[in-house]
């Protein structure tokens, strides 16, 4: 009783309430979006909005079971769960049931379950535990690609299925590193490498022309335009010892960058998602075609005005413009149904509950939660920025879930025990130490 | 204390930036841009309009002259439109392979998510019958339209018709929409507004294949059609009948006014058409065709768009103004002195009602002398000026010179040339009488319009006064006249001097030798007045004005019959004949009727002088 009593005074109530609140908004919006005359009440289990039902109390029954493991359970389960999520990554590969030319589901009579969604919680754990078992810096070389294989083993395999949305969600923790140690420059390198890619699929098809008839495409113009800012530099700063080199190679690598990107966007992505990319960088234009989705929800969500069209009075979720719209696209029901005061609560919710993660892990005293509660972070926000930024126009249609809005059994579970994981620690983290 | 702790700001910072940053961006396209919900409802919201009727159009004893048909536009939405038995479809609807692939990519090219008119204006038998086996096109469905129809094939250039829209209509009034039906000629654009009614709207939701899926907002936004206004016509539709059946194979024009009170009884211009061809499918051919037509233009309203030199009839108004000047009297007598014009007949020295019933041209020469040279001015250019200014005014107070302000549209006014008009023709000062005298006996620079005319057999009957002609006696529910027809109008003429004139025009037609003995009736006394415009080449036009009974007149009636030679041997008889059957309802003269009928003036070249 005792134990229980804690739980109870220990629990962080502003991100338990946070979390409720986002759920039922979610219900809510679900059954706005999928909304059928015929199955009028919200509980009517062959809809989806009755079985997200099911697969909210679950949820709470499953907070129920997190609360009451001993504190322990994480850090000495860690690997042995990432392992076992290994496996069932490994084996949906082969027991799986293929769903729109991927195999990411499980499916067991009229439920499926996506092991893609568990395996971030997997990993998480497994990353945590590595990462606070180090001594006191995250250095050296093999230290590293340790941790990064720890996120390359779950990506690689859900490239396989393939599901590019699901395994760009690893590229998250590259925050968690940052906050244990990793080179600032990392992230910086990373922004550079995303420009210049940007930049370079702009570049693809643009030439200039020169005086005397002369005609250069887009790349080599960028890789001249380096040269010369290479050579400025190399004058400028020629008494510095191994300039030369430096440069060289600074130069050798954003040439050979170039022209991997090229290669890589036409031999590595499909077809459809280089149309996703060239839509969202504005190279070409078809709201018919790849630009239909993202030009459908903005549709939706713009036109739900500032205070929305009210609930259920949605037309453009309701009849199907939207696609997905009970899935990836569930924001555009909030942005037409509720307008830009719905939309601006939600995105409040989500930020308040990142800044109370962050908040409660750096008062951890133990180095194990503090690092989790950054992955949990990360993952959240990932999922946010990709998911709403795509419903906006900002970001490419990536097929991610947005935390505990999306219709979906194993992306709530997932996202609830990832968060009450952390909820946990945070509850005994007087306790715990090391 | 761990090193690292600060990068939360960092992290934090770029959690914030970006939910910023979408806040942002949502209130950009939520709040301020505004085009996301013009595209949401175009999308989602489908407008159907609800076409209210068309008013009807009734003659002043209640009959009717225009009513509505049902008529179905079939419209096709491609997207819809599945593998179908394209043969068998063209069969039903009469078409070929061709115009069929022709009209569904022309459907496409506008849209294939939205319905566009297949086939126009399908009539409603024909419709029961492609109605029955729809069913099997998919994409095809029926809207349902009205189209005009007339019981009887009379008073088409008075009624004038409908069209679709065209750009500038579109333009001009942003109520219509593509497709619409607008009054383009006649009565049907005088009172577009008030027969048209307002249309209605059902806003219905659709879903992202078409399908229908509800009202919108519960008819929140829907509205009922409200129906045109009725309109009650001045016209007599047996007179019309009649008047209509008396010009057969004429070119020319018949304008019938109830004196009292302005109302137009008939008004017929002949050649004229079967109002039932310029509607439904056949319209544009046979609409063409009319237009082709041009020796005989029968989409021409000659009663309110043909211009003549008035003729002797004007005489009449010279009479009248000179009186009222005060520069002749009724007993004023001149010499029919042929030395300086030409006259006609046996009399040498008439007076006044001997001038008008004789139409003896020196003696109005004379008249017309003593109103342009008033001697005000010696110099006699001015004088002329001066007296032309003010007889320009008074003429033009009969309505001549003016756009009768009727309720058709695009009526001529006519001419009454003054001092403004002879200066930029001769120069100023460099005219007087003797340029300008023709105008004494209307064979100047005048020109009238039948209407005008009719309007002056009113003004004289009157005895000084005339409400404007018009068509619309009564419109809708309120019964309701426009204000501008119950305004009356003076000639500022003293009604005393109405009485040589009507004196003068009883004799025209009762006395033993007047020129319109023709328009003689037993039992009715009828007062008119022959008119002759002359042509270089072609046989002169007939004229004849007149009005019925003399001392209450019912009717003034103006006949306009072209290259027929002297008025009163056709005009004059027509007018009879009218105001016989306005007046007594029936003809009893049937001999001189069916002279009338059996008259033909239409080859022109046949009577060539
Ligand atoms: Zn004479």
């Amino acid at each position: 009783m005792r134990a229980k009593n804690s739980i109870i005074q220990n629990i962080d109530w502003v991100l338990f309430w946070t979390f409720t609140a986002l759920v039922l908004m979610g219900w809510f919006n679900i059954y706005a979006a999928t909304y059928n005359e015929e199955h009028q009440s919200i509980f009517d289990m062959s809809q989806s909005y009755g079985k997200q039902v099911i697969w909210i109390v679950t949820s709470y029954a499953m907070i129920w079971v997190v609360m009451m493991l001993d504190p322990r359970f994480f850090t000495r389960l860690a690997y042995p769960i990432y392992g076992f999520c290994m496996l069932l990554l490994v084996g949906v590969l082969f027991f799986g049931t293929e769903i729109k030319g991927a195999k990411s589901w499980y499916t067991l009579g009229s439920f499926s379950f996506q092991p893609s969604e568990i395996a971030k919680y997997g990993t998480a754990l497994a990353l945590t535990f590595y990462l606070s078992n180090l001594g006191k810096k995250f250095q050296g070389f093999f230290t590293r690609v340790k941790a990064f294989l720890i996120l390359i083993l779950p990506a690689a395999l859900i490239m396989l299925q393939p599901d590019t949305g699901s395994v760009l969600v690893y590229a998250a923790f590259i925050f968690v590193m940052y906050r244990e140690g990793l080179s600032g420059n990392i992230l910086l390198f990373g922004l550079a490498a995303a420009a210049l890619f940007v930049l370079a699929l702009l570049l693809n098809n643009t030439t200039f022309e020169l005086p005397f008839n002369l005609v250069i495409n887009g790349h080599v113009t960028m890789i001249i335009v380096i040269g010369i800012i290479c050579l400025t530099l190399y004058y400028l700063f020629q008494k510095v010892k191994g300039i030369r080199i430096a440069l060289a190679a600074v130069f050798i690598f954003i040439a050979g960058y170039i022209y991997l990107v090229d290669f890589a966007f036409n031999n590595v992505l499909k077809p459809h998602q280089q149309a996703r990319i060239n839509e969202l960088l504005g190279i070409q234009s078809d709201p018919t075609g790849a630009g239909y989705n993202v030009h459908q929800s903005m549709i939706a969500i713009g036109s739900g005005g500032t205070f929305g069209k009210g609930f259920l009075q949605g037309t453009q979720t309701k009849f199907n413009f939207v696609p997905e719209q009970s899935t990836d696209f569930i924001f555009c029901t909030v942005g037409e149904e509720w307008g830009f005061m719905g939309s601006l609560v939600v995105i409040v919710l989500f930020l308040v509950m990142l800044f109370r993660i962050i908040i409660l892990a750096e008062r951890q005293r133990s180095k194990f939660s503090r690092i989790y509660g950054y992955c949990v972070a990360s993952i959240f926000f990932f999922h946010l920025a990709i998911n709403i930024g795509m419903t906006i126009g900002l970001a490419p249609v990536i097929g991610i879930p947005l935390p505990f809005f999306s219709y979906g059994g194993s992306s709530l579970w997932a996202f609830t025990i990832l968060l009450f994981t952390f909820i946990k620690m945070d509850s005994e983290r007087m306790h715990i130490l090391s | 204390m761990n090193p690292f702790e600060d990068r939360k700001f960092v992290i934090l910072g770029i959690f914030f930036t970006v939910c910023l940053i979408f806040v942002g961006r949502l209130f950009y396209i939520q709040v301020v841009d505004e085009s996301y919900e013009l595209s949401a409802n175009n999308q989602a919201l489908r407008r159907v309009p609800q076409y209210p009727v068309r008013g009807l159009v009734y003659d002043r004893h209640g009959q009717l002259l225009v009513y509505n048909e049902a008529a179905y536009d079939l419209m096709v939405i491609p997207r819809q439109v599945g593998v179908i038995d394209t043969a068998s479809f063209c069969e039903l609807l009469g078409i070929v392979d061709t115009t069929f692939d022709n009209k569904m990519a022309k459907a496409k090219k506008f849209s294939r998510y939205k319905a566009s008119v297949f086939e126009k204006q399908i009539p409603a038998d024909q419709w029961a019958e492609i109605s029955e086996k729809l069913y099997q096109y998919p994409g095809f469905y029926g809207e349902k339209r009205t189209l005009r129809k007339y019981p009887e094939s009379v008073a088409a250039n008075i009624l004038g018709y409908i069209s679709e829209v065209n750009p500038s209509d579109l333009d001009k009034d942003s109520y219509y929409r593509m497709g619409d039906y607008v009054g383009k000629l006649g009565l049907e654009k005088e009172y577009e507004k008030e027969l048209r009614g307002v249309r209605g709207v059902r806003v219905q939701m659709v879903d992202v294949h078409n399908r229908v899926k509800g009202s919108f907002s519960d008819g929140e936004y829907d509205t009922l059609p409200i129906s045109g206004e009725n309109l009650i016509s001045t016209i007599d539709r047996d007179l019309q009948v009649y008047g209509e059946k008396l010009m057969q194979n004429k070119r020319g024009s018949i304008v019938a006014i109830e004196p009292k009170t302005g109302e137009i009884l008939a008004m017929i211009t002949a050649p004229s058409y079967d109002p039932n061809l310029l509607v439904g499918r056949p319209r544009n051919e046979n609409y063409k065709a009319l237009q082709a037509n041009d020796s005989l233009n029968p989409l021409f309203n000659r009663a309110i768009n043909a211009q003549y030199r008035p003729g002797s009839i004007f005489k009449i108004v010279q009479s009248l103004v000179a009186l009222d000047e005060g520069v002749i009297t009724e007993n004023t007598r001149f010499h029919c002195n042929r030395g300086i014009i030409n006259c006609h007949g046996s009399h040498s020295y008439d007076d006044l009602v001997g001038a008008i019933q004789h139409s003896c041209n020196p003696y109005f020469w004379n008249v017309y002398k003593k109103l342009v040279q008033r001697g005000k001015y010696d110099n006699i250019f001015r004088d002329a000026a001066y007296g032309v200014d003010i007889w320009q005014r008074r003429v033009k107070q009969f309505g001549f010179g003016v756009e009768l302000k009727t309720d058709l549209p695009n009526i001529k006014k006519g001419l009454v040339p003054g001092v403004e008009y002879y200066n930029r023709w001769y120069g100023e000062r460099r005219w007087a009488f003797s340029t300008i005298y023709s105008n004494s006996i209307g064979e100047g620079e005048m020109l009238v319009v039948p209407i005008q005319m009719a309007n002056l057999a009113a003004i004289i009957a009157n005895k000084g006064y005339f409400y404007t002609p018009h068509l619309i006696k009564s419109i809708g529910r309120d019964s309701v006249k426009r204000t501008e027809f119950t305004t009356k109008n003076e000639t500022d003429v003293d009604a005393k001097y109405f009485e040589p004139v009507t004196e003068a025009m009883y004799k025209v037609v009762n006395e033993a030798g007047g020129t319109a003995r023709r328009a003689r009736i037993d039992s009715i006394i009828v007062c008119g007045k022959t008119g002759t415009v002359q042509n270089d080449k072609w046989p002169d036009h007939s004229v004849f004005i007149a009005f019925a009974p003399m001392d209450d007149p019912k009717i003034a009636i103006a006949v306009y019959v072209e290259y027929s030679d002297f008025g009163g041997t056709w005009a004059a008889p027509i007018a009879s004949l009218m105001i016989e059957q306005y007046l007594t309802g029936e003809i009893k003269r049937l001999d001189k009727e069916k002279r009338i009928t059996d008259a033909i003036f239409l080859d022109i070249y046949e009577g060539k002088k």
